[in-house]
């Protein structure tokens, strides 16, 4: 029942989200007649020359600014975006062969197709973007001469950059940066889930293409050659194993902190140098140690044959359940001083007279950690463990250096292995089959699960209901 | 009487119960480095450089180190472009987080809170979806192959702004009315930043610097893939990994021994000064969030 209340005040929510988009919309066009209207005969140029406005007025600056930005949208569009733009519905049709003479002649590149256009179109809505701006300027330049004010000069500007607007010039570089090689490769990779790009259609020889929701079936399809059964596979493990190396490395660095803490125990600071040493440590060197420590001629096995306590080596990497069993237990090794080293500063800060007046009260030590440690604990990192099971489910390091995601598994399509993470398939189908279209469907896979995982426990989490529970 | 004594022998049963369980601990978490040394003295010419069933060597040697620093191995060079990429990054990531820190933490702009969501919302797509378009785009750019160590550190600092969270969280406690004190005094925003956050945030400073110092020393996933056939633009972990993995590891495993303890040692002294500071980023972290 609860849940349905909240299906549908999210849809009325996306529903009032597009009413009000429209009702802002077409607003902001009327805004832009009435610019347009009311307008004198710098800001009408202004329309078509961004930034004639702001020249006439010696506002510099802007000028170059404006001016410049157009320029080269024109030129970027007419001599390279156009180009690819124009293929973006069949992502190329004119296939690589060979000339007559013998040399390759090139055909359309599907991949670069793609990449520009989307570039091209984001290009698109940033100019308009600008534009406005540039007509706003222009606008609000005729109210401040019509009230008789001053408008800012070059220099103004110029220094504002460093003051009132500094959060322009600190976050343009980040900003462009995150674009560049983040955001524009994420809507490259969602819109290649939906062709055919993989081993038999690479760029620049073979040519891909739209393809719908094809590979979406494709996952969640039971038969012989479909996913559905693996995915189900590598999502379960991977939701097990988020789990598990969430929950036990917390409890047990709460626990070995608590140790660590006890009165009347010397040598803390040692004890604590002693396990922060594992996270100094790059886990490339740490983690493919033990890994070849647990192998069947590793150090582990050889000695307990040699001490005749077992026949045979211990299959741990070849047996898929101790294999699992066995990256969990690892990853304890690896998580648990992280959790020592945040849960110690966390125990310093509960007031000692709580632990005495319960103390007062005949309270034993398990009855004291379940009442005042760990609701407190619980309480203050929710958001903490929460990011820590997200990070988990894409936890590529530890499984890959480990396990590298075997046993390897007849049952399983797409070469994934019994320990893979939904992450370490992914990058085995990039790396290993070149499947890139499966890779980008089970990227928004993680993406979904992710976040669907983060708002459900976001929105329970007793820290964010109540932030002052605990003051 | 009789019950305080009792007392005290259940406090120092207790203390030794505590201090056995700390010994195993350590034990536990230490016994894997004490074998990485202990085998990277075992020489792969007169003994076997492979694994084998014994711990101690037969005799010590110091053959694999040799080696690494031999003209038959690059090791010094792949040393040498870890270092290289790991500072340039550990500087710039540092600068960047400080401006997207600053922006979000002390500014008010338009599509602040818009921005904040649309990355937090970004970090949940998995960062190796991305990792073939990212190659193509730095193979257009000439930083592959040969080029791979500047498109490292190209790839590393690009998106580094995403990562302001701890920043931003410590820079959220240091009061604002400082700020408010110094622009009554006539100081620009730039200047506050300059003169006054960044030395109270010095802690936090270099906890970022640190940590992204730390990172290119494991990353292996996108160097292979951008290094890929090219030795000579390998980092450590590319190459030891190789060791390790391929086919000729069975002679190789004392030299990556050797190779691991020569990337550690630094890395872990350098670690273990700048501790402090590393516990009060990881703790103010988890906190805030």
């Amino acid at each position: 029942m609860k849940e349905m209340e909240k299906n549908s005040g999210i849809f009325k929510k996306a529903g009032s989200a597009i009413v009000n988009f429209f009702k802002w919309l077409s607003t902001d066009l009327k805004d832009i007649g009435t610019t347009f209207a009311n307008g004198d005969w710098k800001t009408r140029v202004s329309f078509l020359i961004m930034g004639f406005g702001q020249l006439m007025h010696k506002q510099y600056a802007r000028f170059v600014a404006f001016f410049g930005i157009e320029v080269l949208f024109i030129y970027y569009m007419a001599t390279f975006g156009a180009t690819y733009l124009k293929d973006i519905t069949t992502l190329g049709t004119k296939k690589s062969g060979w000339n007559p003479d013998g040399t390759m002649a090139y055909g359309d590149n599907s991949f670069f197709i793609l990449l520009f256009s989307l570039l091209s179109i984001i290009f698109i809505f940033a100019f308009i973007f600008l534009w406005r701006v540039n007509v706003r300027q222009n606008r609000d330049r005729q109210i401040l001469l019509a009230q008789g004010k001053k408008l800012a000069t070059t220099k103004q500007d110029l220094h504002s950059l460093l003051d009132e607007n500094f959060d322009k010039t600190l976050l343009a570089l980040p900003f462009t940066g995150v674009f560049v090689f983040t955001v524009l490769p994420i809507i490259f990779m969602i819109c290649v889930a939906f062709t055919n790009y993989d081993y038999n259609h690479q760029s620049p020889t073979q040519l891909f293409t739209w393809v719908g929701i094809e590979n979406f079936k494709n996952l969640f399809s039971i038969g012989a050659t479909g996913f559905g059964k693996t995915f189900g596979k590598v999502l379960s493990w991977t939701l097990i194993w988020a789990f598990f190396a969430t929950f036990l490395n917390y409890f047990l660095g709460m626990g070995v902190a608590m140790l660590i803490n006890k009165k009347g125990i010397k040598f803390k600071k040692m004890w604590r140098t002693i396990l922060v040493m594992t996270i100094a440590i790059p886990q490339f060197v740490s983690l493919l140690y033990v890994s070849k420590m647990f192998a069947a001629d590793g150090l582990i096995n050889s000695y307990l044959m040699k001490w005749g306590w077992i026949e045979s080596a211990i299959p741990f990497w070849t047996d898929p359940t101790y294999a699992k069993v066995l990256v969990i237990i690892l990853n304890c090794w690896v998580g648990i001083p992280y959790l020592m080293l945040i849960a110690t500063g966390l125990l310093m800060n509960i007031p000692e007279d709580l632990y005495e007046s319960a103390r007062i009260d005949g309270a034993n030590a398990w009855q004291m950690f379940r009442k005042i440690t760990l609701p407190y604990m619980l309480f203050v990192t929710g958001p903490y463990l929460l990011t820590q099971f997200t990070g988990n489910l894409n936890n590529f390091n530890v499984i890959y250096l480990l396990s590298g995601g075997g046993p390897q598994s007849m049952e399983l399509t797409g070469s994934a292995g019994n320990t893979d993470l939904l992450v370490t398939w992914l990058y085995k189908m990039t790396y290993n089959n070149t499947d890139y279209k499966m890779a980008a469907v089970i990227g928004i896979m993680v993406f979904i699960v992710t976040a669907v995982i983060s708002l459900v426990v976001y929105n329970i989490l007793p820290s964010v209901k109540d932030e002052e529970g605990f003051q | 009487m009789a019950k305080e004594a009792s007392m005290k022998r259940r406090r120092a049963i207790g203390n030794a119960v505590t201090y056995a369980i700390l010994i195993i601990i350590s034990i536990v978490w230490l016994f894997p480095f004490v074998c990485l040394i202990i085998q990277s003295f075992r020489s792969y010419i007169t003994e076997f450089g492979g694994m084998v069933n014994y711990l101690i060597p037969k005799e010590f040697s110091l053959d694999s180190y040799k080696f690494l620093f031999s003209e038959e191995s690059q090791f010094v060079k792949w040393y040498g472009n870890t270092l290289t990429i790991a500072a340039f990054v550990a500087v710039f990531q540092t600068i960047i987080v400080i401006c997207v820190s600053y922006a979000l933490s002390r500014m008010r702009f338009k599509g602040r809170r818009a921005l904040m969501n649309f990355w937090l919302v970004l970090g949940m797509f998995p960062g190796f979806l991305t990792m073939i378009c990212l190659y193509f785009l730095l193979k257009e750019l000439g930083l592959t192959q040969q080029g791979a160590i500047p498109g490292l550190i190209l790839i590393s600092v690009a998106s580094s702004g995403m990562g302001y969270y701890v920043f931003k969280g410590y820079m959220d406690t240091i009061p604002k009315s400082l700020d408010e004190a110094a622009r009554i005094d006539g100081a620009t925003r730039a200047q506050i930043l300059y003169i006054m956050m960044l030395p109270l945030a010095k802690p936090i400073v270099i906890y970022t610097a640190l940590t992204a110092f730390m990172a290119p020393w494991c990353d292996y996933i996108f160097a292979s893939y951008v290094s890929l056939g090219n030795s000579d633009t390998y980092n450590v972990a590319v190459a030891m990994y190789r060791w390790v993995k391929t086919n000729d590891y069975q002679g190789y495993f004392t030299r990556f021994c050797a190779g691991g303890i020569l990337v550690a040692v630094p890395v872990t002294i350098l670690f273990m000064c700048l501790q402090k500071y590393y516990v009060e980023g990881v703790t103010g972290g988890a906190v805030k969030g």
